[in-house]
């Protein structure tokens, strides 16, 4: 139930701020979203509170982006990454569940596959950056929910990306 | 009786490569480059034995006609141009009528309904040009609700008469029906009869399902589904519509299920630590790894004698085509062209197997023999993926995605000589179609 409250209250920022083409389920937009105003807590925006999840969202940046049929992280991944584990390691009250995801253009069950190579890659970094493996799961969505809907390399560079959801709970 | 033989030998290779037959004067065979020449065939609407049997016997020749024109092989006469009307169903055939009007296969049938709601057909196929019955009449019978079928099994019987081949239009598919954006859709088990008819919903939209197979009798069906948040293999009884989760499913994701021809053994993948293989689960025993690689090992499928499986491996680099021994070993790999391969599925009658093939942005399915040779691409799209065997090894269904925004899925069939692409109708979007075997 913690879990549900926690992904509505997202889904709702994401709306609200407007910043996001697709303020879906699957990603709620990369960090260093300008629309934000200052650092200072302010209880109207959850996202000034360094310690929200949707601070997380937006401004540490729950997903990373992958090339081509690849899953190895970019500089700009790892960066992202690292600040992920950060805020995990200080909010140690939430656990995530790494959502691999690739664009439309492969067969339905390489693309599960590949999906899980990226949500793997992202969890083994996490971990290397010592959050807890009991606080990480993994999950492959393939080619079901891209976020972008066009069938260009635009949208497709969007949809080849691993998403960090958090859930409230320390894990298992 | 030579004339029979010259029937049979015409549409037995024109479900080959590239043979037509002439459709004036006595059959003869032309093999040319162009199109296969349909067969003309007459159907008069079956006779109503009784007051019952009247909505039942015009939609039962319907069928029948649908099913034969649908294959690309037959062709329909239009009942405008019959010289002769068929008003008994045992009065002798007049042979010069239906010449005159080049009818090379005449199919007459009577229907009753009996007290009970019990429908009986009965029917004949005659060799024009020989002058001479095909097969001997035959009586089907069943409840009214299954008309269809029976409809069915009387093309099916026609279709086998004539071309030499096992039938396929008694059967039906299991697909996904797809509803919303891409970037919000919902999926649904359903499953119709192979023309579109009769469908009915597996599963509500509360979860992601994907990829049905049905089970060698065509009573269960394998697929995977999010129900848990995570991809696991779930196996529903399709009377019943009760399913249950296959049991002894280690790792973090498991999906790509088939079953063995033996009905309980099941290939799939698994996923863990971020790598794919496959494994297999024995009823009663223990799930067990067939592969043991870090590369991407999925979309396995069994050779209809049970001794071998197909699968795509990215061991190479990039997607490919290997088949290795049903208890494991040593893969072998078996395409080499162009581009990238995957979801192979062997054919029905051993001899080929599908796959969908991915070169310079475009999307294909093709054949190729089990060796890996004489491949052939059947058709190309933005996407084409997923084929699946009609029961007699003879036409593929598959998925074919548009692109943008607005790309819905559909479902489409082809014949393997790569003729006759057509869509199949659904109630909405769809996609990854399993065809059926051939039901009792």
């Amino acid at each position: 139930m913690n879990k549900i409250l926690v992904k509505s209250g997202l889904i709702a920022l994401a709306v609200a701020v407007s910043a996001c083409t697709d303020p879906g389920r699957f990603g709620n937009g990369a960090g260093g979203d300008g629309t934000v105003g200052a650092d200072a807590y302010d209880p109207n925006n959850p996202a000034s509170n360094p310690n929200s999840p949707a601070y997380f969202s937006q401004r540490v940046g729950d997903r990373v982006l992958f090339a081509v049929d690849q899953s190895t992280l970019s500089p700009e991944a790892q960066q992202t990454l690292t600040a992920q584990a950060q805020w995990l390691n200080t909010n140690s009250s939430y656990s995530a569940i790494v959502e691999g995801h690739a664009d439309e253009q492969g067969t339905r069950e390489y693309n599960l596959a590949l999906g899980a190579r990226r949500a793997n890659a992202v969890q083994e970094y996490l971990i290397s950056q010592g959050v807890a493996g009991s606080r990480l799961r993994t999950v492959s969505y393939g080619k079901e929910r891209p976020i972008e809907v066009c069938s260009t390399e635009a949208c497709y560079s969007q949809n080849r990306r691993s998403v960090t959801v958090l859930s409230a709970g320390a894990g298992s | 009786m030579k004339k029979l033989t010259h029937l049979l030998a015409g549409l037995a290779l024109a479900l080959g490569i590239t043979p037509a037959i002439a459709q004036d004067g006595p059959l003869r065979i032309e093999i040319t480059e162009g199109v296969i020449e349909p067969l003309p065939f007459a159907i008069p609407v079956f006779i109503a034995e009784n007051a019952a049997a009247q909505e039942y016997a015009a939609q039962l020749s319907q069928v029948v006609a649908a099913d034969l024109a649908g294959t690309g092989l037959f062709r329909q006469i239009s009942p405008d141009s019959f010289i002769s009307t068929v008003s008994n169903f045992d009065a002798p055939v007049q042979y010069a009528d239906w010449k005159a009007i080049n009818a090379q296969a005449l199919i007459t049938g009577a229907v009753s309904v009996a007290e009970g709601g019990r429908v009986n057909v009965k029917f004949r196929l005659f060799d024009v040009f020989s002058e001479a019955p095909l097969g001997d009449g035959l009586q089907l019978g069943g409840t009214t609700t299954s008309w269809r079928r029976i409809a069915h099994k009387v093309a099916d019987q026609v279709y086998s008469r004539i071309t030499g081949e096992g039938g396929y239009f008694d059967s039906r598919v299991v697909f996904v029906h797809e509803e919303g954006p891409k970037n919000a859709r919902q999926k649904r088990l359903a499953v119709m009869d192979y023309d579109g008819a009769n469908v009915q919903y597996l599963t509500n939209s509360a979860s992601i399902v994907l990829a049905p197979r049905f089970s060698p009798t065509g009573d269960r069906v394998i697929y995977t589904s999010y129900e848990t948040g995570f991809p696991k293999i779930y196996v529903m009884d399709v009377g019943t519509v009760q399913r249950r989760i296959l049991e002894d499913q280690p790792g973090t994701m498991t999906f790509a299920p088939r079953f063995a021809p033996d009905g309980q053994t099941v290939v799939f993948s698994l996923e863990r630590g971020g790598n794919t293989d496959i494994y297999r689960y024995s009823p009663g025993g223990t799930t067990q790894a067939l592969t043991n690689a870090p590369s991407i090992e999925t979309a396995p499928s069994y050779s209809p004698d049970g001794t071998q499986i197909v699968f795509e491996s990215d061991r190479s680099g990039t997607q490919q085509l290997y088949k290795m021994p049903a208890n494991g070993g040593e893969p072998t790999r078996i395409s080499f062209g162009e581009g990238r391969y995957g979801t192979p599925v062997w054919s029905p009658r051993g001899d080929l197997i599908a796959f969908t093939k991915q070169h310079q942005g475009r999307f294909h399915i093709g054949v190729m023999r089990t060796d890996g040779s004489e491949e052939r691409l059947l058709t190309a799209s933005f996407l084409d993926e997923g084929p699946t065997w009609s029961p007699n090894g003879r036409v593929i269904m598959f998925t074919r995605s548009g692109s943008g925004a607005g790309g819905e899925s559909a479902l489409y069939s082809v014949d393997i000589s790569g003729r006759n692409l057509k869509r199949v109708p659904t109630p909405g979007a769809a996609s990854d179609p399993a065809w059926s075997p051939l039901l009792p």
